[in-house]
């Protein structure tokens, strides 16, 4: 059983909320007896945001709570989605009348309990609609699976929607946006060492040392192949192909790209990950109006990374630009 | 025989505590290696309730159960299963429990888990074991077969059911992902649920 900075298994997620919440008192609460952490000023005059997930991919999703980005993060416990009484509690809190936005990753789990919980709400009165991130192409989205995976273009998602809903845009246009962005953000992830859960006793999956996991997904779920270990470089080759034969890209149009680190990965390499997918960018003439590099959506102390590249119009661009509490860079 | 039932859901939720670790592991192959974590979280919780709580009736008990797995369990099994043992609450009486009522509380279960889960026998899930159960109790109702050899035979399908996911490819939940790699493992929530039926007979049959 490898080593980990905690007390006991069981209490991580509600220990670690309260010191979330403590490190930003002035502007974030946690709601008593659940796992939620809200804007203190909530309900807000807007449509309310609403996201969540298991825990374990901080700074996701408590991470953006803030003017500009979420009213409010339901964590569940370590890669396990949150139940639907948490969900509903969230919902009764940040909505003022102007409905909610409830943004899912795409996970079977996620969507059962989201799903019951904006059942409840309705019952309730209260207007709650739902959007499905699945950006990860490393899973193909057919009849025979459950489709992409939700990954950490959901950050993108929860940084327009935001925005939008900031402006003081309607339920319908706030969904909009954010499924413009699910519509335009691919991403891939690998890994070179897995993680393991804090009341679990073995790692999620085991890799020889010279080998690595490509196409992973944030719950150190096995990926799509195994194979030899190769260089930075070639890696980011290998996950930049796939995403833009996906995403189609044209030469001039512009992207906002995402270096992820899994929350194990030294800056230092994710830089000289950033390198080369900067340079492999502009040699197709692809221009990248904007670059993020550092921890977005980890899997606790997993390592290896993700590249998300999210396609931008000069809408886009107003949105991912608009002020926020939460800084992304 | 609301006290029976209560011993049977406590008897459940020891042997879903006791096998923690082995359904983790199983989920960990193909999953993300919490099935056994998240439902002994749950099971824990309701034996606290059911320890503390007096009851008037089974449906009363199979509504706490539910209600307790819904609120503490998460990812997808937590409402799948909460689901299927709310359906059953609406079902079960207190009077008698004969192979009519066996069949109706299993095609609750199963009513409650395609609701949720949208799944399909043959896509490696829970199913795969209930599915299979459910047929056997209704094909000895049609033959008039007595209850225990009922249950017997219920119990073997079961465990057939369970194993024959091994050779399953997911196409739903987590596993899904994994395409051909799935087969070759057991699912884990078609464990689970054979580990719940193996517990409710044998103490029936007891």
């Amino acid at each position: 059983m490898g080593k980990k900075l905690i007390n006991d298994p069981d209490n991580v997620v509600q220990e670690m909320i309260e010191g979330i919440v403590m490190a930003s008192s002035q502007r974030l609460e946690k709601l008593d007896s659940y796992n939620i952490v809200v804007r203190k000023d909530a309900p807000v005059e807007k449509v309310g945001l609403v996201s969540g997930g298991g825990s374990g991919h901080e700074p996701a999703h408590a991470g953006y709570v803030g003017q500009g980005m979420l009213d409010a993060a339901v964590a569940g416990d370590v890669f396990t989605s949150p139940t639907p009484d948490a969900v509903f509690e969230a919902i009764k809190t940040v909505d003022s009348g102007n409905g909610v936005l409830l943004i899912i990753k795409n996970y079977t789990g996620d969507i059962m309990n989201f799903e019951m919980a904006a059942e409840m709400a309705e019952a309730e009165g209260i207007e709650v609609d739902q959007v499905v991130v699945n950006d990860d192409v490393a899973v193909e989205d057919s009849l025979y699976t459950t489709g992409r995976r939700g990954v950490a273009g959901t950050v993108f998602v929860h940084k327009i929607a935001g925005a939008k809903a900031a402006q003081g845009a309607d339920l319908k246009e706030v969904k909009r946006s954010a499924e413009k962005v699910i519509k335009n953000v691919r991403t891939k992830g690998m890994a070179i060492n897995p993680c393991q859960l804090p009341a679990a006793e073995k790692s999620t999956f085991s890799l020889e040392e010279d080998e690595m996991e490509m196409g992973i997904g944030i719950h150190g779920e096995p990926g799509t192949e195994k194979t030899k270990l190769k260089n930075v470089d070639q890696i980011v080759e290998l996950l930049l192909a796939d995403i833009l034969s996906d995403l189609e890209v044209e030469a001039e149009e512009k992207v906002a790209l995402m270096i992820n680190g899994m929350g194990g990965t030294p800056l230092m390499e994710l830089y000289i990950a950033n390198r080369k997918a900067n340079q492999l960018l502009k040699s197709k003439e692809i221009e990248i109006y904007k670059t993020y590099v550092g921890e977005f959506m980890t899997s606790l102390e997993m390592e290896g990374l993700s590249i998300t590249i999210l396609k931008l119009d000069d809408d886009l661009i107003n949105l991912l630009e608009a002020e926020s509490e939460i800084n992304l860079l | 025989m609301v006290n029976r039932t209560k011993k049977l859901l406590l008897k459940t939720a020891a042997v879903i505590i006791e096998n923690k670790e082995y359904l983790t592991e199983l989920d960990a192959a193909i999953g993300d290696g919490d099935h056994g974590i998240n439902l002994a979280r749950g099971f824990k919780k309701l034996k606290e309730k059911l320890e503390k709580e007096n009851f008037e009736g089974r449906d009363e008990l199979f509504k706490l159960t539910a209600m307790t797995l819904i609120s503490n369990v998460g990812g997808a099994s937590g409402p799948l299963y909460g689901t299927a043992f709310l359906n059953i609450s609406k079902v079960i009486s207190d009077n008698k429990l004969d192979l009519d009522d066996l069949v109706e509380i299993a095609e609750e279960s199963i009513a409650g888990i395609q609701k949720r889960g949208k799944a399909e026998a043959g896509e490696k899930t829970m199913l795969d074991t209930i599915i299979p159960a459910a047929e056997s109790l209704k094909h000895s109702r049609a033959n008039k077969v007595d209850l225990e050899t009922a249950l017997n035979n219920c119990l073997e399908k079961a465990a057939e059911g369970m194993k024959s996911t091994i050779e399953m490819q997911a196409t739903k939940g987590r596993a899904s992902y994994l395409g051909e790699r799935s087969i070759g493992h057991q699912d884990p929530g078609a464990t689970s649920s054979y580990l719940m039926i193996k517990t409710f007979i044998k103490s029936y049959l007891n």
